[in-house]
């Protein structure tokens, strides 16, 4: 077995006893330890590789609420306001126009040689365009020939042209439905607001039927978007994990040369709670290094900016009518407790402040039941929790995984219009919940927003929102517990923390390999620290080579 | 034709399972294709089912019964494939699902359309649950996208009166009483051959039925919102007119939801309407038709 000793101009290990050192000892994946050179020439021979000499090493940075579809999803055509990189590190500029759009969408159809191939594409942002509506005319203009739909970015609402409506019976008069507006000819403006509206148009489109399912060649496109951005472990926060899905991600996953820990949570719904945890049991037997099954993701309620939330009183800022419930009491006590009394992990997905307290209530009933320790349930998003909420999180020895990035994205969308200005300042409250003790980690939601977990960090420092105001400064956190929240924090949340997360003896080779140390860059600067690749599992990936 | 399909709503415990058996059992030889979500599960009565083939069960009597997961909209896919085809489409929702969504993306789908919403509440439980700290709002908004409401248990209260005016506090929708889930199909169902109701009769005796016959030609229209309106204690009704230019038409309405779509000319004219007996008002029913008769053209 051969030692590597890795030379770097300074290797950030999070691990207290030694936070700073210059080499780190590699074997078969394994760190043996980081420190001297002469103290890790103990271990016996080595060869030093010093290709990192002028780099920084972190631990690789862990990201705790994804969802690989993102990869396929490239395979669309990218419409968002912001630039966005590829997986093959193409940086696609931010469109800032409907004419922008159509013109990107008619560059994209000219490179399909079926002239009625559908045109998918995604992250439409017309928030930032002044609201404006586009309808099936504008996208006529692009082609009547072929289906195109364009998904915005808030997954929220599809917007389609003729053909696609045609195709999916819907370029008729009398449609009555409250997510479907009609033109003054009486036919749907082509505008489609919420999945209830969009789903039968979509696959139409290009889109797939099942939204959270990713196909082989997006697991691989997104294994190169973790590499840019130095992850080395990533959930999947909702997948159906079929029969089909599973083989294919394990022989993806198991390639030699994928760079990534993926960790599939299994979506509750479609199941008894029965089926549920034996499913998730058999998939915990088939889990690889880098295929982490046996979890369980339960969705409560929907969305703010969709107003699909549940919201405790005074609720929606504009008056809007409280959201939705996407599970019942019931069911989700009886998901907590069959996993409490088997030791099977579960994150819960809770927008809104009224499903958040849902969770605590059914966790406090579930635990007497069957007290679980160290079960470290996981709540997703959680961006409303109050400071009261953490409080009880931390008594029931939760964990909470909060939305960083969208403070920036929506969060002055939040402050005039969805829960309004004192609310929207406690958003993601991640000084509250390190203050008050639970174990926190942030996230992306990929492809929600881009995966990039230095960027997720330097949201949570900063709390900047789109328009460069800063919101809820009390709440803001500090650079090294940033650093920590996507290392060790989000680790922690998916039991990984033993394994992942800092660099030390006995854990695995995952560093994040950076050009700059992110502490000592000014801390509106940190999302702009440069990512060289990874080494995952002591195997190197350079974001060059892709 | 769009294949009829019934949406049953209601909050969990409130008998949504018992009724669709009941339905199964009483389907008066209708072909029904029942769709049900609440946990995933498929809680069909053992003896009604007759075999099984992945999540589709075929059930006595012709009927099928699919649990659909969490993608109604491809199970409703699969129905329209089978052969022979289903006469009409019974949705059960799940217990927080909201039904006028799940009626509009029925509506949204090729081949389907919504027949009508039916929620059925729990007597007992109904106004402890329209109280609930997290689903109270939820209940209440299940009651209010009512077409109609079965009020369900009604033997376990001590005081139906009082459970009901609660309910009609929270609705527009016509309330029936039922114990065990027990409603006839012809009142929750489009298809109704003669107006003889089905089934056992301490089910069927609470209710009321009158056959109208339309030799004279009617617009159509007039005739399904007469039928369709508050004041005549009509549950359903359903029938072929001819209007004045001699065209058919077919009428179906469940409580105030009324559709009028074009009919084959061969189609036997005549009018069913069915209500409970203590508001029922068939010279009422009568007298208001007679204005929707126009002069043959």
């Amino acid at each position: 077995m051969t030692i590597t000793i890795y030379s770097a101009r300074k290797v950030i290990t999070m691990n207290p006893v030694r936070p700073n050192v210059t080499h780190v000892a590699v074997r078969d994946g394994i760190i043996l330890g980081a420190g001297s050179p002469e103290e890790l020439a103990g271990f016996g021979d080595y060869t030093l590789d010093d290709r990192f000499d002028d780099k920084v090493l972190m631990p690789g940075f862990v990201e705790g609420h994804a969802h690989t579809m993102e990869g396929s999803l490239w395979s669309h055509t990218y419409c968002g306001w912001f630039a966005r990189t590829d997986p093959n590190g193409r940086v696609w500029p931010g469109v800032k126009t409907i004419d922008g759009v159509l013109e990107r969408l008619r560059q994209a159809g000219a490179q399909l040689t079926d002239p009625e191939a559908p045109l998918p594409g995604w992250h439409f942002d017309p928030i930032y365009m002044g609201n404006t509506k586009v309808t099936r005319r504008q996208l006529d203009r692009v082609s009547v020939a072929r289906p195109i739909g364009v998904m915005h970015a808030s997954g929220h609402i599809m917007n389609f042209n003729s053909r696609a409506l045609a195709l999916a019976g819907l370029l008729k008069p009398g449609i009555s439905h409250p997510g479907i507006p009609l033109g003054t000819d009486g036919l749907p403006t082509g505008e489609l607001r919420g999945p209830d509206a969009y789903l039968p148009v979509a696959p139409y489109t290009g889109f797939s039927r099942d939204a959270l399912a990713v196909d082989e060649s997006g697991l691989c496109a997104f294994g190169k978007l973790c590499v840019r951005t130095g992850t080395t472990t990533v959930t999947d926060l909702a997948a159906r994990l079929t029969d089909d899905a599973v083989p294919m991600m394990l022989r993806v996953t198991g390639a030699a040369t994928y760079p990534a820990r993926v960790v599939p949570l299994r979506f509750s719904l479609g199941v008894t709670p029965e089926q549920l945890i034996a499913h998730v049991e058999e998939l915990a037997g088939k889990s690889t290094d880098r295929l982490r099954m046996g979890k369980i993701k339960v969705i409560a309620d929907g969305s703010i900016q969709g107003f699909s939330a549940r919201l405790r009183p005074p609720g929606y800022y504009n008056g809007a009518e409280n959201g939705l419930w996407y599970i019942t009491p019931d069911h989700m006590a009886e998901i907590y407790e069959r996993a409490l009394a088997k030791g099977i992990h579960v994150h819960t997905h809770t927008n809104g402040d009224q499903a958040t307290d849902l969770a605590l209530d059914t966790m406090e009933t579930a635990l007497r039941k069957h007290p679980g320790y160290d079960h470290r349930f996981t709540l997703q998003h959680c961006q409303l929790a109050d400071a009261a909420q953490f409080r009880r999180m931390a008594k029931l020895g939760m964990c909470v995984n909060l939305f960083a990035n969208h403070h920036f994205y929506w969060g002055d969308e939040h402050f005039r219009l969805t829960v309004g200005p004192e609310r929207a300042e406690r958003m993601n409250a991640c000084r509250t919940a390190l203050d008050t003790g639970v174990p926190m980690a942030i996230h992306s939601d990929a492809p929600v927003t881009p995966l990039g977990p230095l960027f997720t960090a330097w949201c949570a420092v900063n709390r900047i929102t789109a328009s460069g105001r800063t919101q809820g400064t009390y709440e803001k956190i500090t650079v090294a517990e940033a650093l920590y929240a996507i290392t060790l924090g989000a680790a922690y949340t998916l039991h990984l923390d033993a394994e992942i997360g800092s660099i030390e003896a006995g854990k695995k080779a995952d560093f994040a390999v950076l050009e700059e140390d992110p502490r000592e860059v000014a801390p509106e600067l940190i999302k702009d620290v440069g990512v060289w690749g990874t080494v995952q599992g002591g195997r190197i990936f350079a974001a060059a080579d892709l | 034709m769009n294949l009829p399909v019934t949406i049953i709503g209601g909050y969990l415990g409130a008998g949504k399972t018992t009724l669709v058996n009941y339905l199964l059992r009483n389907a008066g030889g209708l072909r029904l294709a029942v769709l049900v979500n609440e946990f995933g599960t498929l809680p069909i009565d053992e003896h009604l089912i007759e075999a099984r083939d992945g999540r589709m069960v075929s059930v006595v009597g012709g009927c099928v019964c699919c649990a659909y997961g969490d993608d109604m909209a491809a199970a409703m896919m699969d129905l329209r494939r089978l052969a022979p085809r289903p006469d009409h489409v019974v949705i059960e929702a799940s217990g927080v699902a909201l039904p006028a969504s799940v009626a509009g993306t029925v509506s949204l789908l090729q081949g389907f359309s919504v027949d009508g919403i039916v929620v059925l509440v729990d007597a007992e439980t109904v106004q402890g649950n329209a109280a609930h700290k997290y689903m109270g709002d939820t209940v209440t908004r299940q009651l209010a996208q009512a077409d109609l409401v079965v009020l369900n248990k009604t033997d376990l209260v001590a005081d139906p009166a009082a459970v009901t005016g609660f309910v009609q506090g929270h609705t527009s929708a016509p309330i029936v009483p039922a114990t065990g889930g027990e409603v006839p199909s012809a009142v929750l169902l489009r298809a109704f051959p003669n107006p003889t109701l089905t089934g056992p009769a301490h089910v069927v005796s609470v209710y009321r039925t009158l056959s109208i016959p339309a030799d004279t030609p009617m617009d159509p229209r007039a005739t399904a919102a007469v039928l369709a309106s508050a004041d005549l204690g009509i549950l359903r009704a359903k029938g072929f007119v001819q209007d004045a230019a001699g065209r058919c038409h077919a009428i179906q309405c469940v409580a105030r939801r009324a559709s009028v779509m074009p009919a084959a000319p061969d189609a036997s004219l005549g009018l069913v309407a069915i209500g409970l007996g203590d508001t029922f008002d068939a010279p009422k029913i009568r007298a208001a038709l007679a204005m929707a008769c126009v002069a043959r053209v």
